[in-house]
């Protein structure tokens, strides 16, 4: 009776960072069709698990690490359309929030490039493409990662075949696996070294509603092998333009040794040392920012299954204005390791995950309250919990996010990164 | 302390910096300065030379002096004896001079054998094509992968350690038999060091009733407590630009948004145009000529820095300093209170005619393996190679050449 209280783990993700941390707990593996308490399932598989022909029903003591309806948040299409949406609604609302400047750019929501649906957007992306014509666009698949199918345009002719009223267009139905998005490429990216990188950062979230989301605190710069080049003949070049792991690997010059990866903290210190501290706390608040209001833009489509708790991989992209840009989410960030730093990353990562997802490591009750005690969160952080910022009045939000000085009460520029909460606890 | 009591003493030093600060851009800069002052209603016939001087105090110039004159106190040191040889300055004890008189034969012993295995000549000038690639290059150095598997290293650090292991004093006997307590610690070398009463004066900064950055802005520390103040006191040492003032500063901590800035006033490196010129200049003498170092130069950087978790993404920058280094002739001033001596080569079939010598490579240093980890964190400060360029090499004629010459220097 040593195995009774021990809680059964089932994945379809053979990663030794997710087992590892599995053993040390001495959980006890199980097959997906024995009782499992904890299932680490690939997107594929929660598609089945919640399917209404399944008709799963999972019970109070298990637990799953995806949301149902994830791709409300980590499809291309549907996180543009929810914050669009979103947008929409704080404007009608009248909330301050949704303010815009005086050429009708959103102040504090534009945190998204303009971007479109094709081919059902395509008369309106036409209509923007010309409003700048030597703009370069990128165009991504919905509904692949790894930065397969992605590729950079600026002609018009160069996507003739996503018009709607194309003779070649193939599309009699609009299957999700043809449709792209088309967004404005960020072509003035912040450089390092004259190479261009973008984060990916690390965000817990375990309930939308009320929303309550974590930040990993050392989250990473994945560079560019190749010099950046704006330049038109280099569009095709996906080493200067692309930031995926998968892609730069099988660059010339990829090193197995950093794998092209900083941490946060060396860009910390470096923007610090170079651009001042006042710029670059404002930077990291945006980013949080833009972090908590996409998921507020997610929560009410949410089905906010009491079973689920979500570990996403923010993707984002600095300009050489030190505006941050959300360009994707991740529900199933990579756990391949792809250095021996890499690997102590994700392990922690995880780790630190299943502490708060499976409190004490022993056999979960979804009835929970899901409020972790803050000595179990290891490096994430908090970095927006709706309950204590409702108790705190609603006021909060528009006051501290507009006229406060970034990062200037109780901002700490630590190495492992400063607390998030800084301006609008 | 820096200033002799002495006035015979004091009016050397004083002689000695007029000497070289005369001709320098400063120099010309001040005198232009007082002439276009001479229009200015504030100054008086009468009283022309003090209302000058009251001038180029408030418009901020006798400070750029002052800061002139420190940087030389600081870097050049005094004559320890009016009669004593040069080779003095450079390092006064014998012993200690043979050894690096040897290591130096070693090393470049080791550079000549590469030289000759390979057929490698030291220096060549460039064909013009390969001119024009490097030049389209210049900024992307890193993605350059000449064949550089018949390079090694002409030494590294444990080989330099081996000889200070050994170094030994033939003057001193202290009749003991070898025990653990006469033989505790790798370097044998009976030196007068400071002691622990001595070195707590010295860094009195880091006593426990002083803020210091790094400690006492902890998390848990309210910022009120020192860090505040601490940073208010930094900018406004910035805002008067006195380098004294920054040296003393920076003994309590230097603030990471102020530190590019404090370090560069410390080492009175103000980035005028002339000095973007000169790194042109080096750059141009690059592109124009090949020098066997260069080699050892990008060996040592992809072996080292570009593996760097930390310094990897600077990589480029690494090859845009060190090799205009190699060739910048200014940083020979300082063997002349270096211990270490710039290695000579020959024109060839001219050895030994001393007219037909240059020193190899122009700038004296020969690079050794790990040589860019001297560069590679300043990238973190500077991302402007022509004045990470003056800082790094002010660092080096500074401080950076001490750690790998054999000296009896105290610090």
């Amino acid at each position: 009776r040593i195995m009774a209280g021990k809680v059964k783990w089932v994945t379809d993700i053979e990663k030794s960072v997710l087992i590892n941390n599995f053993e040390k707990r001495g959980w006890i593996q199980v097959a997906e069709n024995e009782d499992w308490n904890f299932y680490w399932m690939s997107v594929q598989t929660i598609r089945n698990v919640f399917s209404v022909e399944t008709g799963y029903r999972l019970s109070d003591d298990q637990i799953v690490n995806h949301f149902p309806n994830h791709y409300e948040l980590t499809r291309k299409d549907l996180m543009v359309k929810n914050i669009k949406r979103y947008r929409k609604e704080l404007e009608k609302e009248g909330s301050p929030l949704a303010e815009k400047d005086e050429n009708g750019k959103y102040i504090y929501l534009d945190f998204v490039p303009v971007t479109f649906m094709l081919p059902a957007d395509y008369n309106l992306f036409v209509e923007e493409f010309r409003k700048n014509p030597s703009s370069t666009w990128i165009m991504k698949p919905c509904g692949k990662a790894q930065g397969k199918g992605i590729f950079l345009i600026n002609k018009l002719s160069q996507i003739k075949k996503w018009s709607r009223d194309s003779k070649t267009s193939s599309f009699v139905s609009q299957s999700s696996k043809e449709a792209y998005v088309i967004s404005l490429y960020i072509n003035n990216p912040l450089l390092i070294g004259g190479k261009k990188f973008d984060l990916r950062l690390y965000v817990l979230v375990s309930t939308y509603r009320p929303l309550r989301c974590y930040m990993y605190k050392l989250g990473f710069c994945r560079f560019c092998t190749v010099k950046y080049t704006p330049s038109t003949s280099e569009l095709d070049n996906m080493f200067v333009h692309l930031t995926n792991v998968a892609i730069q690997k099988h660059g010339d010059d990829y090193n197995h040794i950093h794998g092209g990866k900083w941490t946060v903290s060396n860009l910390r210190l470096y923007l610090e040392s170079t651009r001042g501290k006042e710029v670059t706390s404002k930077l990291f608040d945006e980013i949080h920012w833009i972090i908590v209001q996409s998921l507020k833009a997610v929560a009410p489509v949410m089905n906010n299954d009491k079973h689920c708790f979500e570990c996403y991989g923010y993707d984002i992209i600095i300009d050489d204005k030190l505006k941050p840009w959300l360009i994707e989410v991740n529900a199933s960030p990579s756990l391949t390791s792809s250095t021996a730093n890499d690997r102590i990353l994700k392990y922690n990562l995880i780790n630190d995950t299943l502490n708060i997802a499976v409190p004490n490591g022993e056999i979960p009750d979804c009835k929970w309250n899901k409020s972790p005690p803050r000595e179990v969160l290891g490096n994430y952080e908090v970095l927006y919990d709706e309950e204590m910022a409702q108790s705190d009045g609603p006021e909060r939000d528009w006051r501290s996010r507009s006229g406060q000085a970034a990062g200037a009460k109780g901002s700490r520029a630590r190495d492992s990164g400063k607390p998030p909460l800084t301006t609008w606890k | 302390a820096m200033l002799e009591p002495d006035s015979s003493g004091l009016s050397l030093t004083i002689a000695r910096i007029v000497q070289r600060l005369r001709g320098s851009s400063l120099h010309s800069q001040l005198e232009r300065q007082a002439r276009v002052s001479l229009h200015k209603p504030e100054i008086k016939l009468e009283s022309l030379k003090e209302d000058i001087k009251d001038f180029l105090k408030t418009s901020g110039w006798e400070k750029k002096l002052q800061n002139a004159v420190y940087s030389e106190l600081n870097v050049f040191p005094l004559p320890c004896h009016p009669a004593a040889p040069p080779e003095h300055m450079k390092e006064p004890l014998a012993y200690m001079r043979k050894a690096q008189g040897s290591w130096e034969k070693r090393i470049l012993k080791s550079l000549n054998s590469m030289c000759t295995e390979l057929g490698i000549p030291l220096a060549q000038k460039r064909p013009v094509n390969e001119q024009k690639e490097l030049l389209s290059k210049w900024n992307e150095m890193g993605t350059d992968e000449p064949d550089l598997s018949l390079f090694r290293p002409v030494y590294a650090p444990k080989d330099f350690l081996e000889v200070l292991m050994n170094l030994r004093n033939p003057n001193y006997e202290n009749g003991e038999q070898p025990s653990f307590r006469n033989h505790l610690g790798l370097i044998q070398v009976p030196l007068k060091v400071k002691d622990i009463p001595e070195l707590k004066e010295d860094f009195s900064e880091l006593g426990l009733s002083i803020g210091q950055l790094g400690i006492d802005d902890a998390a848990q520390v309210p910022p009120e407590f020192f860090e505040n103040d601490h940073v208010r006191v930094g900018q406004k040492v910035l805002a008067e630009q006195d380098s004294a003032a920054a040296q003393q500063y920076v003994r309590q901590g230097c603030p990471t948004a102020l530190r590019a800035d404090l370090w560069a006033l410390i080492l009175n490196i103000s980035n005028q145009p002339e000095d973007i010129l000169y790194y042109e200049q080096l750059k141009s003498n690059v592109i124009q000529h090949d020098l066997l170092v260069d080699s050892l130069i990008y060996k040592d950087v992809k072996l080292t820095a570009s593996n760097d978790d930390y310094y990897f993404v600077f990589e480029d920058y690494l090859y845009q300093v060190l090799l205009c280094f190699s060739r910048d002739t200014s940083v020979l001033e300082h063997f002349a209170y270096s211990s270490a001596t710039p290695p000579k080569s020959y024109v060839q079939g001219k050895l030994g005619m001393e007219e037909y010598a240059v020193f190899y490579p122009p700038n004296g240093v020969i690079p050794f393996h790990g040589f860019s980890m001297y560069v590679a964190p300043l990238c973190f400060l500077y991302h402007e190679p022509p004045k990470l360029y003056q800082i790094f090499r002010e660092m080096y004629v500074r401080f950076f050449f001490r750690l790998h010459s054999i000296s009896s220097h105290p610090s």
